[in-house]
């Protein structure tokens, strides 16, 4: 459905994105996920056609050029670009009335999308006095006016409650389940876990791409957890087949090399008269996974 | 021995309120995670208990010193770092430090020595003399955070400190952030990355100006009530249309991945024969939503 081929984007003598190869396929909800200044921006503002490449090929829905496609493509920007002195429903029929649609047409689908989203009981208030989480569904219902084949969504989710954050999530679920494809861009690395494929991106580049199991699996160390109140567990784990550990709250996450390692820090632990009945093997996470690729791209 | 300590804190401003009747208190030496969306309420209170804004009603101290009597005291002893590191882009990593001393009035060879244990901490020894402009997020981050505890403050407040930084460098930072509890320094950071506060020994949840709850990560995890099962399955929000229709007792229900997330109350997990899952621990989004849904309800 998308390909690109070796795009990359300077901005001046900036690279925004540099030599990515990515193929996105129907169907999917698809997750762009890195720091800030990774090129997540950047890469969906190309596949929108807002941006052009400074080199390489793409094709979204099959074409080159972007101006055909426009019609089947949603796209939701990072930063609230609707109008807060205009009612959500005003806003709604506004961006239904630019994509020519009739008065009939706007009335029904906006009644529709107001449900979905959840805000029919809020269509009298101004865009201006929505909650974060709100004014990303308003957002959301916007660009949904004229039924996209293709949504594209820039850090939807950034700094929005939890509730909303959930409820935004199950939104693109059943879009998804009805035949809409899902280009999500995140900073957070427990939505990874969310999209059924991932590309982890670190400066510019995609480090890696997988769905979420794929990822885990290619892991190359182990993770294990330990219990422990110990404030000072590091000293003891200063060994070079320890990679990482870091704390969490009353845990630790120590990251080993290989099997080999694993019984090291057992035995490291037990000499030292810490339990290691509290150690065990935990799957790593996707952070885990990005901090491995990132380590190895710098 | 608590550091803060706050009685029904309220700030308004005009008709808003953006802090309401908010009691906690924070154990000297621990770190404290503040956790809530944008807008929920954690700056104003930060702002409050560094002495910035005067509370409406309600008291509170900071390392024994009245916030609205003792502004200047608490000034002297705390520190503060904030998501905009507010660092002097042309100058070089040690002129942004000796700035900073040269504020805290570090001067001479007390000075010196203390700017050379935070090129160490920090691990900017071997970039000391290269302008801040050309350094990466992550290295800003802990420059900013060096320039915060130049002159040891008894208790830090960081202020979303590793927005958009990447995950490798948020776990260096948090490396430090240990190393400062582990010498006593109190840490009170705000975060809007469920999975970061996970590393907190307390966690404050703040909503809409309440503090909705207060406890380690391990205890709020505790207080969900029932058991959270996950059932594999390809059509996740199919599955959830199915069992919606079923007359299955569930508490909620979310589709997360290539699973369906099943919160139900444990006596009645017999009901459910026709599937194949695993009980799951929530994860702090899971406490979250579920005590902003009671919240709401009361």
């Amino acid at each position: 459905m998308i390909k690109l081929e070796h795009v990359s984007k300077n901005y001046g003598r900036v690279l925004g994105v540099n030599d990515i190869s990515l193929e996105i396929n129907q169907g999917e909800i698809f997750g762009l996920v890195g720091p800030d200044g990774a090129g997540k921006t950047t890469l969906i503002r190309m596949i929108a056609g807002i941006l052009s490449p400074t080199m390489g090929a793409m094709r979204v829905l099959g074409a080159a050029n972007p101006e055909i496609i426009k019609q089947y493509l949603g796209y939701v920007p990072q930063k609230f670009s609707l109008y807060g002195e205009l009612t959500v429903q005003e806003n709604i029929f506004l961006l239904g009335s630019l994509y020519g649609q009739d008065k009939e047409e706007i009335e029904e689908r906006a009644n529709q999308i107001l449900d979905f989203t959840k805000l029919l009981p809020f269509k009298e208030r101004l865009a201006d006095h929505l909650s974060g989480g709100m004014k990303q569904k308003l957002a959301l219902a916007a660009g949904l006016m004229h039924r996209p084949k293709l949504f594209l969504l820039d850090e939807p989710t950034t700094g929005v409650d939890p509730v909303s954050r959930r409820e935004f999530w199950q939104m693109l679920y059943r879009l998804n389940k009805e035949g809409t494809t899902i280009i999500v861009s995140t900073p957070y690395m427990d939505e990874a876990e969310l999209c059924s494929r991932v590309a982890f991106m670190h400066n510019g580049k995609v480090v890696d791409c997988n769905s979420p199991e794929g990822l885990r699996q290619s892991y190359p160390y182990r993770v294990l957890e330990l219990n422990a109140k110990e404030p000072s567990i590091k000293r003891y784990l200063a060994i070079p087949s320890v990679m990482e550990c870091n704390k969490f709250g009353d845990k630790y996450h120590v990251i080993v090399k290989d099997g080999a390692a694993l019984a090291e820090v057992k035995l490291t632990l037990e000499a030292a008269g810490l339990i290691s009945e509290a150690l065990k093997e935990i799957p790593p996470t996707l952070e885990d996974v990005f901090v491995a690729l990132a380590s190895e791209v710098f | 021995m608590y550091a803060v300590e706050l009685m029904n804190l309220t700030r308004k401003f005009g008709d808003f309120t953006a802090v309401n009747d908010v009691t906690l208190s924070i154990k000297a030496g621990s770190i404290y995670g503040f956790l809530g969306p944008n807008g929920s309420g954690k700056s104003t209170t930060i702002r409050m208990l560094c002495g910035l804004l005067e509370p409406t009603s309600g008291k509170g101290s900071v390392l024994g010193f009245d916030i609205s009597k003792d502004s200047e005291m608490i000034k002297q002893k705390i520190g503060y770092m904030s998501q905009r590191f507010s660092l002097y882009d042309d100058l070089t990593v040690i002129e942004n430090l000796q700035f900073y001393g040269g504020m805290y009035s570090l001067y001479g060879s007390q000075g010196k020595v203390r700017i050379e244990e935070m090129l160490n901490l920090a691990g900017l020894k071997e970039r000391q003399d290269e302008l801040v402009a050309n350094l990466s997020g992550g290295w800003k981050q802990r420059l900013a955070l060096g320039c915060s505890i130049l002159h040891k403050p008894s208790i830090l407040f960081l202020d979303e400190p590793t927005g958009g930084v990447d995950p490798k460098s948020r776990r260096m930072f948090w490396d430090i952030i240990y190393d400062l509890a582990l010498q006593d320094t109190t840490v009170m950071v705000t975060t809007h990355f469920m999975d970061e506060a996970e590393h907190c020994d307390e966690i404050g949840f703040i909503f809409e100006g309440n503090l909705i709850a207060s406890s380690s990560p391990t205890y709020l995890k505790q207080t969900i009530p029932g058991t959270l099962i996950r059932i594999p399955t390809d059509d996740p929000m199919g599955l959830l249309e199915t069992l919606e229709g079923s007359t299955l007792p569930y508490l909620d229900i979310y589709c997360s991945g290539t699973g369906l997330h099943l919160l139900i109350e444990t006596e009645k997990l017999a009901h459910i024969t026709d599937f194949h899952y695993e009980k799951i621990t929530p994860a702090l989004e899971d406490v979250f939503v579920y005590l902003v849904k009671s919240h709401r309800k009361e």
